[in-house]
Order: C-alpha cells, then structure tokens, then sequence
C-alpha cells in the first residue's frame, strides 16, 4: 500500500498551498511517488514555472528552483547540459508551455533534449483569475472569452500531438489525467526513465481541473474533466512510423 | 613576456573567458555579436570540455544559461541590440537569485533593429534594464586589448560578488583587428554549485508573497551592493592633475578621446580624460573630484544622453559647467572631438 504522502515531498510545507481540490495537488503526489518507486530524490532537480505551479518551490525535498513564466525549459536544458547524471524535471501551466514558452518546449523535444516536462492542463491561467488559453476549448467561458472560446481563436491546442511532429523518435510522450492516478504515476515514471535510459526528451500532459475559476464542485469539476478526457485522448501519443522508401 | 596578438574585439573577448575558465556559451546569432558564438563553438571543436548550445532565441540562451549557473559552471552569452531587450528576462532571474551571469554585449545602433554597426546605446539596457532596481556591474571596454581584460574580470567579478555582470563593447570593437597585448589581469574566481545537491535541499524562488519578505530580500541585495560597488568600480585618469578642462567619456569613444586629449595638449590646451571602466557602479567620488576641479566638463557620447545622465547625477550639486556632445549611434574621430570642443 502506497504511503499517505511521499517520502520525496517536504511534510513541513503541507498542507500545500494550492487551491481546495486543485488538480496541481493530485499531480504532485502522482509525481512524488514515480520519485519515490524510482529512488531518485536525490539525483533529481526540479523546475517549475511561473503561474500556479509557482507554488511548488517548496514542495518537495529536492532541489528546485522557480524560473520565470515559460522559461523552466531552457533553465532546465542548460542544468541538465552541465549536469547529465542529475535527473532534471520541468513543471509548468498550459500557458507556460503551450503559449509563452512553446517555442521552447518544441525546441527541446527537435533536439532531444534529456529532460522530463510535465505539464498541467486545466484549460485556463488560474493563477491570474482564469483567462483564456491555448487549451480552452471553443465555446468556453473564461473571464477574457466571456461569450464562449470564438472560432478565430482556434480549437483547443493539443500540445503532445503537436510536440509529436517535431520530437525525436527516442522522445516519450503522453497525456495523462488527474482522474486516473496510478496511470498518472506509471506515466511519469516512464517519461522519468525514457530521459534515465535514453538519455531522450520526455513530455507529459496532465488533463486536470480548476474548481476556483471553473467555478464548480467536485462533482462538476469531474465531469467537466471527463469532457476533457473526450477532447483531449489520454495515453502515449505515438511516433509515426516512417513511410517505406520504394 | 608579453603576448602580442593580431585580433578582434570578439576575439579578445573569447579568449578572455577561455581564461576565465568558462564552461559553457549559450547563444543566438546577432550582428555584432557573432564571431563570440562561432569562436567559441570553433574552441569547442578542439577542446571538449568547452560546451556550447545555439538556442533557439537569446531568451533560451539567457535562461539556460541560468540553468548552467546552478549546476556551478562558469556560462555565458554574448548578444547585441534586440537581443540585449530579450536578455532582460533571464537578467532579471539572475539579479533575484544573485547568479554569477556574465554577458557581453556588442553594442549597436537602436531602437528596433536600428544598424549593426556601432552605438553606446545599450547603456541603459544594460545598467538597468531588469524589472525591478537593477544591481548588475557594466564594464566599457576601450580597446581591443580591454575586450580581453574587462572578460576575464566580468567572470571573476561575477563569481565573487553573485551579480549579474555585463561587458559593453560595440560593433566596432567588435569586429576591428588591432594589435592586443594579452596580460591575464588576475587570477580566477572559483565557480560552485548553487543548487548544492545535498541532504538539505536548495529551495529557491523568485516570487515572494508579501512586499515585507521580498523588501528584506532587496534590502540584502542592496547592502551587499553598497559594500562592494567600492571594490568593482574602476575608471581611468588620463592626464587630469592639471587639467583645466575634462573630457569624461568611456568605450571606445573615451579611446578617441584620449588621442583628442593628445592633440589639445600639443596645443598648449590643459586638458584630461576621465573614463569609468565601470559605468555601475561608477566611481563615484573620483568622478566627482575630477568634475569639481575642473573649470569645464564635456561628456561625449555614441548615444543621446545615456552615459551623461548616469555623470550628471553623480556630479549633483557641483558648480562646473557641463557640455553633452551627443552623437546616437555615430561614432566619433579625435578630430570631431577637437572641433567640438573648440566649437562649444
């Protein structure tokens, strides 16, 4: 049976500082226990975004630290460059990776980068009040999309397959949702152990819920998240197979 | 013995963080910055254990190089006009966390895309271009032989103090081949790892809850400032004990004013040259004894006002009069500087 709390997480900073119900928490327990099965807390250095993952500066015991909004890629790639047995984990937001630091998530994944990043979507900027944002699907309300998500401003952005079509074969990639959480935690782990194995660029999408700016209970929050789970199609998102030459 | 060599700007500036014992470039190619990134990349090519990444943008290149920092390697990036701005961000990351970042910026005409040429436009940027108060040392290199120096001590300035550390050269530092004699200026700083990798984990942050925590963060940063702007700040004297009239100017304008110096001397002109090789923190009370001795003070400046407004706080309340002979983004000649002067 698994522990209440990880062993990797800092029991001085819990309870944590996130929202009632709010997905981070699920997430990081998830990714506690794929540290902890993996007895890697102390080779591991974590990043984490600006944004709601912000809160994570002390949430475990290891090594972390906060960099600026989209920037946790970069921070990560030159650390892991100079430091190749460390394992380096990257943590951001929909925003973080999906807008603000997109080019650099996709840069990472074209040249292999040997990092993890784990990316939370819950369909909004939570931290600012519940904007709008990449993965706000057409006709959601958001305080900047007050009648609904437009068609003009696309469809929900589905980051790993995106990420797919640059990323090197050897890369990892998947969505995962905080509705299933061991399939979550075996998720993380393979994501973890395809950057220790490999030496190869690791991606994870977590689908997940916002009950503060989804203004909804628990009961709707996993409803709506089911919905998500529809639009957003959980598993690893695999690489094509190379056409056959004739 | 000395160490005679034929080279660039870019080239000095290479081989000084080689010297320094730098680990790791991260950049995005920009005019005129370029010939660092490819040097270095050429070095790595013989040496493995000099390591390089082309990001895909210099705000990549900044922030990895953070990354590089807290695993304890000496890193850096070189970059120019537009790039400079978007340096800014990873910049201000490194003023928060106190990281050893050393930049050398190529300086170029502005705003916007302006010219690659040649400019002291990125005085301000680079003083203070962070979001918050910038505490961040700016060396001016003069000659090529400074590109040199002033790396060598950008990195060991860097490392001992944990300020973000700039070298300001220009386009035509940059890319002009001078005879440069290579003296290393002192030992290297050691580099340590920041995020230590112990059983006490290194937590850090960059975002504070409250005004009173992050005021007390400030407050540390701006003490530790205080006490080694004395030990950092660096200027050079030329010919000014008799001086009637001073000219202040640094780079590689101050470079033209010093052959103007020259040519008013032989004039019978009393005439000197004050030139901060660090323009923050400057040399405070020097530069204020200098101004106040002299009967007039022309600032002269490849930009509108930007060095001049950094003097003309530091020379408050001092009764010379001072000329502001601005040209933004042109370069002078001692010649120019002589007609100016006599003309003004």
């Amino acid at each position: 049976m698994e522990k209440i709390m990880p062993s990797c997480w800092r029991s001085q900073t819990k309870p944590h500082l996130f929202c009632p119900g709010c997905g981070h928490g699920i997430t990081l327990k998830q990714l506690g226990y794929a540290v902890d099965e993996l007895k890697i807390q102390g080779k591991t250095t974590f990043g984490i975004d600006i944004g709601c993952s912000l809160l994570a500066w002390n949430f475990f015991d290891i090594d972390t630290i906060q960099t600026h909004h989209g920037r946790t890629t970069p921070v990560m790639v030159g650390y892991k460059m100079m430091k190749p047995k460390r394992v380096a984990i990257a943590y951001m937001g929909d925003g973080g990776g999906y807008a603000i630091g997109l080019q650099s998530l996709l840069h990472a994944a074209f040249r292999n980068d040997p990092i993890t990043a784990i990316l939370v979507n819950n369909s909004l900027y939570g931290m600012t009040g519940g904007q709008m944002a990449p993965t706000t699907r057409p006709g959601e309300v958001t305080v900047t999309s007050p009648d609904g998500k437009q068609a003009e401003f696309g469809d929900g952005l589905k980051g790993p397959e995106l990420v797919r079509q640059i990323a090197n074969k050897k890369a990892y990639i998947a969505r995962a949702s905080i509705s299933k959480p061991i399939v979550l935690k075996n998720t993380l782990k393979k994501a973890i152990e395809n950057q220790i194995k490999n030496n190869s660029f690791s991606f994870v999408e977590v689908v997940s819920i916002c009950p503060t700016n989804w203004k909804m209970n628990a009961k709707q929050c996993f409803s709506r998240l089911s919905d998500m789970e529809d639009y957003y199609p959980l598993g690893e998102v695999l690489a094509q197979k190379e056409k056959n030459v004739e | 013995m000395k160490n005679i060599q034929f080279i660039n700007g870019s080239q000095a500036a290479l081989k000084g963080a080689i010297e320094a014992g730098a680990g790791v470039m991260f950049g995005y190619p920009i005019t005129p910055s370029t010939e660092i990134l490819e040097g270095w990349i050429g070095a790595a090519s013989e040496n493995n254990s000099l390591k390089y990444l082309q990001t895909e943008d210099e705000t990549s290149a900044g922030f990895a190089v953070c990354g590089a920092l807290l695993a304890g390697v000496k890193a850096f990036t070189a970059t120019a006009g537009p790039g400079n701005t978007l340096m800014q961000d990873p910049l201000s990351m490194a003023e928060n966390l106190r990281l050893p970042f050393v930049c050398i910026i190529m300086q170029r005409g502005g705003p916007s895309t302006g010219t690659v040429n040649f400019s002291q436009q990125e005085v301000n940027l680079s003083a203070f271009g962070g979001n918050g108060d910038g505490l961040r040392c700016v060396y001016s290199a003069s000659t090529v032989e400074e590109m040199y120096t002033l790396t060598i001590k950008a990195f060991s300035t860097a490392w001992k103090y944990k300020f973000p550390t700039f070298v300001l050269g220009d386009g035509h530092l940059a890319k002009m081949r001078m005879k440069a004699s290579l003296i290393k200026p002192m030992n290297s700083v050691n580099s340590s790892p920041i995020l230590k990798e112990n059983n006490v984990p290194t937590l850090l942050r960059n975002c504070y809850s409250s005004e009173e925590a992050f005021g007390k963060k400030l407050k540390i940063n701006i003490e530790d400032w205080k006490k080694t702007s004395l030990k950092i700040e660096e200027f050079e004297a030329y010919k000014i004990r008799d001086a009637k009239e001073l000219i202040i100017a640094h780079g590689s304008v101050a470079d033209a004013a010093k052959d103007a110096v020259d040519i008013l001397r032989n004039r019978k002109k009393k005439i000197g040259l004050f030139r901060p090789i660090t323009i923050h923190p400057i040399a405070s009370l020097p530069l204020r004894k200098a101004i106040s001795k002299a009967k007039r003070v022309y600032i002269v400046e490849s930009s509108l006002n930007q060095f001049s407004r950094i003097v003309k706080y530091e020379a408050n309340g001092l009764k010379t009069p001072i000329i502001e002979i601005s040209k933004p983004a042109e370069s002078f000649s001692a010649e120019e500087i002589v007609r100016k002067l006599i003309s003004s």
